[in-house]
């Protein structure tokens, strides 16, 4: 399905040509941007906020074996059963298994972004149990057959006109144009899918080591539903998202809502901690918790690129990044899009298979300004770019690999070299004439240059070198 | 830069061995390169401080990105190799980028330029976000005599132009350079200043190939303006 290729530059022009896309993410990020700054700025040490939330995850992250096995141990004790998966692979055949014991015949979905990259759907289907995902985003991709094109909002590359045809395609009902009335009929299905579910799958915002408790944060109630009114209840969490303490959340919680949808806080916060209790009318009977490492402890082993695990997913990197908003999230080539997936993809996947993205990016910084827990992503991507350069002997880089080396390494010789250096500065003008305009103007260079002039001119070499004009300048004055 | 910085009475001089900070490498991953290449930087620069070490010395640079190289990125480039951090330090520490240097140091916003025009101003990612600089460049400008200084929609958004990325992924460079291109025009602006000449070649690339009349100048080519 294409869903692992990465081809960041080939996808990319494709969505930059889709008008209507185009469209939806100037949209969607101007929304996002604008609600996430006028959140942060209300709070008035929301710098002081952003900096400890980086020391604790900081420090969670460099202890994570010791807050992993303090996290089984509190979910064991309120009754929960906690299982490891090393890959997606194990992830998805322990959910599955937990499925059959249970005898379960269809399955509810909250949002999670773990359970999208194990493909967890597609494993329930061979197994021939119904899986609905339940997030109205989720659902109409789900229906599409596509994938989420970002991180909090993932059918935003969907145009209400998309929708309109999906829904009375898929679901044999009518044309409606309103979103209130393709609410409603989402609503009416979903409604349904809830009460007859064996079980529901969640994913978690935050995994408190200190009670096992686990949070779930979203805005349609229907991770409230999943969670609670299936028998069996069980949540996908990457080993990152662990945080130490109970009284943490507040924190987090202060500056996930802000970052993400600019909200104080989000219309539903789920606590949940085990199955429920003997005193309970409702919940779930049983508890899974599955921790997720699929290359996370990988990661874990850099120091340099550490800091990609303390990302909680609040998306606003994707909505303040000006390459996000030109390619969209499917540019990307799998779950995670905008800077976080320039950084996490290839680390997760291993950089052979993603050796574009960590490229895929102006280093322009806006992403570590907005990131709540403070990640520094230049730093981080030109660490990755170093290790694709360093790992090229295997043959991952793209085309024009040779011709960059070469590149580099003639930059290198002639910067070394002042009297080179003088002597390139003074030929590269009369190198030019070909191509030079009468307005002074390069318009059309030979390959690779020309990947800058097909649509930008390109400014001449002066005849007078800065040399040569500081050997007057310097008498001018003395 | 001469010519403004003569003006307010500094004395400059140009090293002529230096070439290059060693950026362009580094950015593009090849660190082994970028570090011949930043290590020579280095030691051209300490040797000329060193020549005469009780003057009070500046190194002053026109670009946000040179600079933020220079003064951010050489300590993580050299983080293995703690024999170079003291003298990167000092040669950090004194190290400014042209606008930082007429404000900060020069404690001047006012250098006397003339220039009948209606400015706007791009903000270079690197002298924003690494620099944090914001705020003197367009005091500069405000001071310049019959300038207006107009705001444009996104004036901190790159420009696109991200060094190799430029190449790389030419047609989403051109795609946000094109939203950089309509908020300038939107402007009403005349004239487009900035403090990088990577910005400046893109910014002025695409106003040029589509003929549209808008200057494009350098702030210090700004403030050795005097009028007509």
């Amino acid at each position: 399905m294409g869903y692992h290729q990465i081809r960041f530059e080939k996808d990319s022009d494709k969505a930059i040509h889709n008008e209507s896309l185009q469209k939806a993410l100037v949209n969607v990020t101007d929304r996002f941007r604008s609600a996430r700054n006028k959140a942060s700025s209300k709070v008035s040490d929301w710098e002081e906020l952003r900096t400890a939330a980086r020391k604790i995850k900081k420090d969670t992250i460099a202890n994570l074996d010791h807050y992993l096995v303090q996290l089984e141990e509190s979910v064991k004790r309120a009754g929960g059963k906690v299982h490891w998966a090393k890959d997606a692979d194990e992830a998805s055949r322990i959910i599955v298994n937990i499925a059959k014991d249970g005898k379960v015949k269809s399955v509810v979905k909250s949002k999670s972004m773990a359970t999208e990259e194990i493909e967890l759907n597609s494993s329930f289907e061979q197994a021939a149990i119904k899986v609905v995902e339940t997030d109205l985003g989720e659902y109409i991709i789900q229906l599409a057959g596509e994938h989420p094109s970002h991180i909090i909002a993932p059918a935003i590359h969907k145009t209400k006109d998309d929708i309109s045809k999906l829904f009375s395609e898929k679901l044999g009902i009518p044309y409606y144009e309103k979103p209130e009335e393709l609410t409603k009929v989402a609503r009416e299905k979903l409604r349904s899918e809830f009460l007859s579910a064996g079980m529901g799958v969640s994913g978690a915002n935050f995994a408190v080591a200190e009670t096992g408790t686990i949070v779930v944060v979203e805005n349609e109630g229907n991770a409230r539903l999943t969670t609670t009114v299936p028998k069996i209840h069980v949540a996908l969490v990457g080993i990152e998202k662990l945080i130490p303490r109970y009284e943490d959340l507040s924190l987090f919680l202060t500056i996930l809502a802000r970052s993400a949808t600019g909200q104080k806080s989000s219309t539903y916060v789920s606590f949940i901690t085990g199955p429920k209790r003997e005193a309970d009318i409702d919940g779930p009977e049983e508890f899974h918790l599955v921790l997720l490492d699929n290359g996370r402890s990988k990661i874990l082993e850099s120091e340099q690129t550490r800091e990609s695990l303390y990302c909680i997913r609040c998306g606003a990197c994707l909505n303040n990044c000006p390459v996000y908003r030109h390619v969209g999230g499917h540019s990307y080539g799998w779950v995670y899009s905008g800077p976080i997936g320039a950084i996490i993809t290839p680390q997760l996947m291993g950089i052979d298979k993603a050796p574009e993205l960590p490229f895929a990016s102006s280093l322009c910084g806006a992403c570590h300004d907005v990131c709540p827990v403070k990640i520094d992503f230049p730093k981080v991507l030109l660490e990755l770019r170093k290790n694709v350069i360093e790992s090229k002997e295997k043959n991952i880089r793209a085309g024009g690999a040779f011709l960059e080396k070469a590149g580099i390494k003639f930059w290198r010789f002639s910067v070394e070299h002042e009297t080179i250096y003088k002597l390139l500065n003074k030929l590269s003008y009369y190198f030019q004439t070909p191509w030079k305009q009468s307005n002074g103007k390069l318009r059309s260079l030979p390959y690779p240059f020309s990947r800058w002039t097909d649509e930008r001119d390109f400014p001449s070499v002066a005849k007078k070198t800065f040399r040569e004009r500081w050997k007057e300048l310097k008498d001018e004055t003395g | 830069m001469v010519k403004v910085l003569r003006d307010l009475g500094v004395e400059v001089d140009f090293i002529e061995e230096q070439t290059c900070c060693g950026q362009p490498a580094y950015n593009s991953g090849y660190q082994e390169d970028a570090k011949a290449v930043a290590g020579r930087f280095l030691s051209v620069f300490d040797k000329a401080l060193k020549s005469d070490p009780d003057r009070e010395t500046y190194i002053v640079c026109p670009s946000g990105s040179c600079t933020s190289m220079v003064k951010v990125f050489y300590q993580d480039l050299f983080k293995n190799s703690p024999e170079l951090l003291d003298k990167i330090k000092r040669i950090k520490n004194i190290t400014y980028e042209f606008s930082e240097f007429l404000v900060k140091v020069l404690n001047t916003v006012d250098v006397g330029a003339e220039y009948n025009g209606i400015i706007t101003y791009h903000d270079s990612c690197h002298l924003l976000r690494e620099l944090r600089i914001n705020e003197g460049p367009r005091q500069l400008i405000n001071s310049v005599k019959g300038v207006e200084l107009r705001e444009m929609e996104m004036h901190d958004a790159c420009c696109g132009f991200g060094g190799t990325f430029s190449v790389k992924f030419p047609k989403v460079s051109v795609s946000m350079l094109d939203e950089k291109i309509e908020c300038i025009v939107n402007s009403g602006a005349d004239t487009l200043v900035s403090a990088d000449m990577g910005c400046l070649m893109n910014i002025e690339g695409a106003l040029s190939r589509r003929e549209i009349p808008i200057k494009v100048m350098h702030l210090a080519e700004l403030l050795a303006s005097r009028g007509k």
